[in-house]
């Protein structure tokens, strides 16, 4: 186990490594005189900064030289400085991080909350009305753009209903404290999280009730009905356990989906995460924090595959990693 | 097919899907029905000897296509601390009749339509219709009472849990007040009665054993709780040679010593010849033939049955080549209104044009579902020819 | 007993030969349009289909023509015959529905309900081109991976594993700020993104790909027709292709449909067409001005409306071949 563990990490470092040739190779792509024009309309940029983001990308050296004094600046955790908020990336993922994982977090875990009884439901009453209805609504999650939906939520419940609040994280000039402030974020929290959640719960339903059609067909379930269980016990231990093994493997994949799906819900509501900071920084052109934010995520995707191997071979006895 | 034809084969696919809705709402409020009163299924048994007696059991499942009588009016006994064998092809619903005793049937598609399965409950000392019991109740006699034995050794053990987790649950379930050390002694001990004493098995998966030793589980799962009866469906089809007859002479050996009935579903003649009291032939979803294993072995009466004993090779005898019975199992869905052997039997005659054949008694023990032994003929005029 | 026998073969006889024998072919087919859901997927794609392809040449108006407005008589002048410099001249901006502008006009003046079949259009380019790229080079890959399997699968796989890592829309923000950079007019953008986006999701079909030829190596049929000593190629194409087919036809569907998507959210965020290009998801982006959100459902509704349309039918019909395929799935 802690041998393949080891292997499995050794294998993403050199993923890691593979991705950030293709970013810096992309980076690398960027017109000549960008900086320049990047810089012209901001006063914001010194010189001294335009000089550092040269250096630090190595702009003024061949590819390959350039991508490794990149590569020693990266391994100390410099990723240069970014533009908008003239601090290192660094700093300024580790300030806006908060707001995402919050997001990310509590989204996640309702999504798993919903899907894993909607999709059991669905699978147990295959082809019935009930299940007709949750696929559906499942596949329309799925469709629904979430710019869209964002938008629509906005117009009912912010302009219309005027319950809640149209974006942003705290209600402006009312310097909420304690308590109070904690429930103004929280209202402000609510229609970013159910975008979130509708959008992406289906997919995640719908692999959870695949599986559990799979699982009640199989022997194994026969056998613990034939054993007398009732079938509460049938479906929540035996039936259960057996789709928990490929729905972990989703989950861990989910992990990555996250951040990145944060650029456009945070965009949409102002939330002040990495996401929404990314999105300023396409229109700004602030490409360190652009770099550092894409390594950061294909970070999160190998550690999230990584978490669902060691997730897989807790559930399943049947996998021996040697 | 012409624009008619097409017309009139989906208003036909309308009208079947209409009944079966009717069929699966009735199915759904059946299961939903929870105090169901004890008078509604209390029975009395036809002879107080047998276990289970099964009368006009009539099993369908209602398809897309059309309904399929899977076992269409069987009606055999089994006697208690006997052997009964169920043999016959592939599809002829033989593991539809015993998944029908367990009430193990796929639903809302397959359902009991009718007839009765009366069992003798001996623990509370009364027979009761288990077609018409309430789920709670089945729930006890499952593995408790009626136990049973599957015939893909490889899956029917739940891949997550270990030998013992899944041998002591059954345990638990039907003796609640057992201590968990008791609990644990007896799966041991079932365990060795079907002759696993290998150490540390307990904690073993599933994945970790092989084919004839997880049926041995298996075995062991289904004598955990000293059951009255054991249904075995095919118990040994899945296994090496050498496997099936180790598994053979366990159950052999398991009978004596357990004094339960065994129900023993399988397609091969040589297993029921070893073990079988009773034998009952089965052929497309009805009972041909029934009788003692002498019977059935040594006087067959329906064609179908000697047909079966001619495909059987045999030690000693040199033949060119196994008999094998012409033709096809007629299509379940739209069964014909004669005898359904009639198109692949060898000595039909003009009557067999005419209605299927009642049952006939040959013997006390022995009976036979064929025309030619109408009015007492010994059916000398048929047969091998 | 000699004729008895003989009707006895005979109804035997017209029984096979009544029985309806179907490849595998018309049983999915039949097993599909059983599906209600994935006919109404069929219903919606041949509708948004011929509503972008044809409809165009109904509409009398152009695709980014601004209608202007005679603020002293009211009546609404075409762009041609506009006299532009004049005073009392306007543009006739969020004009509501009448019946000659059947979805009213947007913020810049031009006809809703034009703009919707050409921006139907690209959204739908963009789906099939993107699709074709990912297919192309995933079956590629993947195909080679899988056949080949050793160290060229070793490769292969490391780098679909890279491209899985990295994070499909930051990636597409850095390419857009790019080519923001080396100032690509936005007529040419279109075709950047679809060939980037084709290439990024590529990773995806080819690993798919590989793990069913490595699945379908291992089976006994494949064994068998390696056996009876066929040439390579007819073996790739008269046993491998057609059982990778379903998976394949499969993914498209379902990509087809998140492509689209893709490409409205990236151009709703303003990084994928331009412009005065019109698509479905800068059409939508009209709704960042409160007033329209508020007041001008007819400008950002009906386009968001054929994106979900859109992409809710290609999952519907994947969705209804996922089940016609898998015959463990059917009742």
């Amino acid at each position: 186990m802690k041998q393949y563990i080891l292997k499995r990490i050794g294998i993403s470092v050199l993923v890691l490594l593979g991705v950030s040739m293709l970013l810096y190779g992309i980076c690398r792509m960027v017109p000549g005189d960008y900086v320049a024009n990047m810089t012209a309309g901001n006063q914001n940029i010194t010189p001294e900064m335009e000089q550092r983001m040269r250096e630090v990308y190595g702009l003024d050296k061949g590819v390959v030289e350039g991508y490794v004094s990149w590569l020693k600046d990266a391994l100390r955790g410099d990723f240069g400085t970014s533009f908008i908020y003239q601090e290192s990336v660094v700093s300024v993922i580790a300030k806006y991080i908060g707001p995402t994982v919050s997001l990310a977090g509590i989204s996640m875990l309702l999504e798993i909350l919903l899907a894993i009884p909607l999709g059991i439901i669905a699978a147990r009453k295959q082809y019935s009305r009930t299940d007709y209805t949750i696929v559906a609504i499942a596949i329309i999650g799925i469709s629904l753009p979430s710019f869209f939906f964002a938008a629509v939520l906005k117009r009912v419940f912010a302009i219309g209903l005027g319950v809640l609040p149209v974006s942003g994280m705290v209600t402006a000039r009312a310097d909420y404290v304690g308590f109070a402030h904690f429930l103004d974020l929280g209202k402000h929290f609510v229609l970013p999280i159910i975008v979130f959640v509708v959008t992406g719960v289906g997919g995640l339903l719908r692999y959870v009730r695949t599986n559990m059609l799979e699982v009640l067909s199989a022997d194994y379930v026969r056998t613990a009905r034939a054993k007398g269980l009732p079938e509460r016990k049938v479906i929540g231990k035996h039936a259960f356990r057996n789709t928990l093994i490929p729905v972990v493997t989703m989950v861990g994949g989910m992990i990555p989906n996250l951040f990145s799906g944060a650029v456009i819900t945070e965009g949409l509501f102002g939330l002040e995460g990495l996401g929404n900071v990314a999105l300023q920084a396409v229109y700004q052109g602030d490409i360190p924090y652009l770099m550092g934010f894409n390594m950061f995520i294909a970070l999160m995707t190998l550690v999230g595959t990584l978490v669902s191997d060691i997730l897989y071979a807790v559930v399943d006895p049947r996998v021996r990693y040697n | 097919m012409s624009r008619e034809e097409k017309k009139e084969q989906r208003a036909k696919l309308r009208e079947i899907k209409k009944f079966n809705n009717k069929k699966y709402k009735e199915y759904n409020k059946m299961m939903k029905q929870k105090n169901v009163p004890e008078s509604e299924y209390l029975t009395t048994m036809k002879n107080p000897d047998n276990i289970l007696e099964f009368d006009n059991l009539r099993t369908y499942f209602y398809t897309d296509t059309g309904t399929v009588k899977s076992v269409d009016g069987v009606t055999f006994e089994i006697p208690r601390g006997k052997t009964i064998g169920v043999v016959g092809e592939s599809g002829c619903g033989k593991s539809v009749t015993s998944l029908s005793v367990m009430r193990l049937l796929q639903g809302p598609q397959g359902q009991i339509a009718g007839g009765a399965i009366r069992y003798n409950q001996e623990s509370k000392n009364r027979a009761i219709d288990l077609t018409k019991i309430p789920v709670k109740e089945m729930e006890h006699i499952r593995g408790n009472e009626i136990s049973m034995i599957f015939q893909e050794p490889m899956t029917t053990l739940n891949p997550v849990f270990t030998i013992g987790a899944q041998l002591s649950e059954c345990i638990k379930l039907h003796n609640p007040n057992m201590a968990e050390e008791d609990v644990k002694n007896r799966a041991l001990e079932v365990l060795k009665l079907v002759g696993i004493v290998r150490e540390g098995i307990y904690d073993n998966y599933p994945h970790e054993l092989s084919g004839g030793m997880r049926q041995r589980v298996v075995i062991a799962m289904s004598l955990a709780c000293d059951p009255q009866l054991i249904i075995a469906d095919e118990p040994t089809t899945a296994l090496d040679v050498t496997i099936q007859a180790q598994i053979l002479d366990l159950l052999r050996d398991l009978k004596e010593k357990i004094n339960a009935s065994i129900m023993l579903i399988t397609h091969d003649l040589g297993v029921v010849a070893e073990m079988a009291d009773y034998v009952v032939v089965m052929y497309a979803g009805r009972v041909v033939e029934q009788g003692t294993a002498d019977e059935i072995f040594h006087d067959p009466k329906h064609p179908y049955t000697i047909g079966l004993m001619k495909s059987k090779p045999m030690i000693n005898e040199r033949v060119e080549r196994l008999y094998s019975i012409p033709g096809n199992v007629p299509n379940p869905i739209n069964l014909p209104p004669h005898c359904y052997f009639k198109n692949r039997c060898e000595s039909c005659v003009e009557k067999c044009e005419g209605a299927y054949p009642e049952l006939i008694e040959v013997t006390p023990t022995h009976k036979v579902s064929c025309h030619l032994y109408e009015n007492g003929n010994s059916g000398k005029t048929g047969g091998n020819k | 007993m000699e004729d008895l026998q003989a009707r006895n073969q005979q109804e035997q006889d017209e029984f096979e030969q009544n029985q309806v024998i179907m490849t595998p072919g018309q049983l999915v087919m039949k097993r599909f349009f059983r599906n209600k859901l994935a006919c109404v997927g069929i219903g919606i794609i041949v509708f948004m289909v011929l509503f972008c392809a044809i409809g165009p040449f109904f509409s009398p108006y152009g695709e980014y023509e601004i209608f202007y407005i005679n603020n002293e008589t009211k009546e609404e002048v075409r762009m041609q015959q506009a006299d532009v410099g004049a005073s009392y001249m306007g543009v006739n901006v969020k004009a509501p529905i009448s019946s000659k502008h059947w979805l009213g006009t947007d913020a810049d003046g031009r006809d809703v309900f034009t703009r919707l079949m050409y921006g139907g259009r690209i959204s739908l380019t963009v789906g099939f081109v993107v699709v074709i790229i990912e297919l192309l080079v995933g079956i590629t890959l993947g195909g080679i991976a899988g056949y080949y399997g050793g160290i060229v699968d070793m490769i292969i796989m490391r780098l679909v594993e890279i491209f899985y890592c990295i994070p499909f829309i930051p990636l597409m923000l850095i390419t857009s700020a790019i080519m923001f950079g080396y100032g690509i007019s936005p007529k040419y953008k279109i075709y950047f993104i679809m060939v980037v986006m084709g290439v990024l999701y590529w990773a995806g079909v080819a690993r798919i790909v590989r793990g069913q030829i490595l699945s379908l190596r291992e089976m006994e049929y494949m064994q068998a027709a390696e056996a009876t000593g066929i040439r390579t190629s007819r073996k790739i194409f008269k046993h491998l292709v057609p059982n990778v087919m379903p998976m394949i036809i499969l993914i498209a569907t379902m990509d087809i449909g998140s492509v689209i998507l893709t490409e409205s959210v990236l151009s709703f965020l303003g990084v994928g067409i331009a412009w005065p290009y019109a698509s479905w998801g800068n059409m939508v982006d009209a709704v960042n001005k409160s007033v329209i959100m508020k007041n001008y459902l007819n400008i950002w509704m009906p386009p968001g409306i054929c994106i979900l349309l859109t992409v809710l039918a290609f999952n519907f019909i994947g969705d209804g071949l996922r089940d016609a395929f898998d015959p463990r799935m059917k009742r």
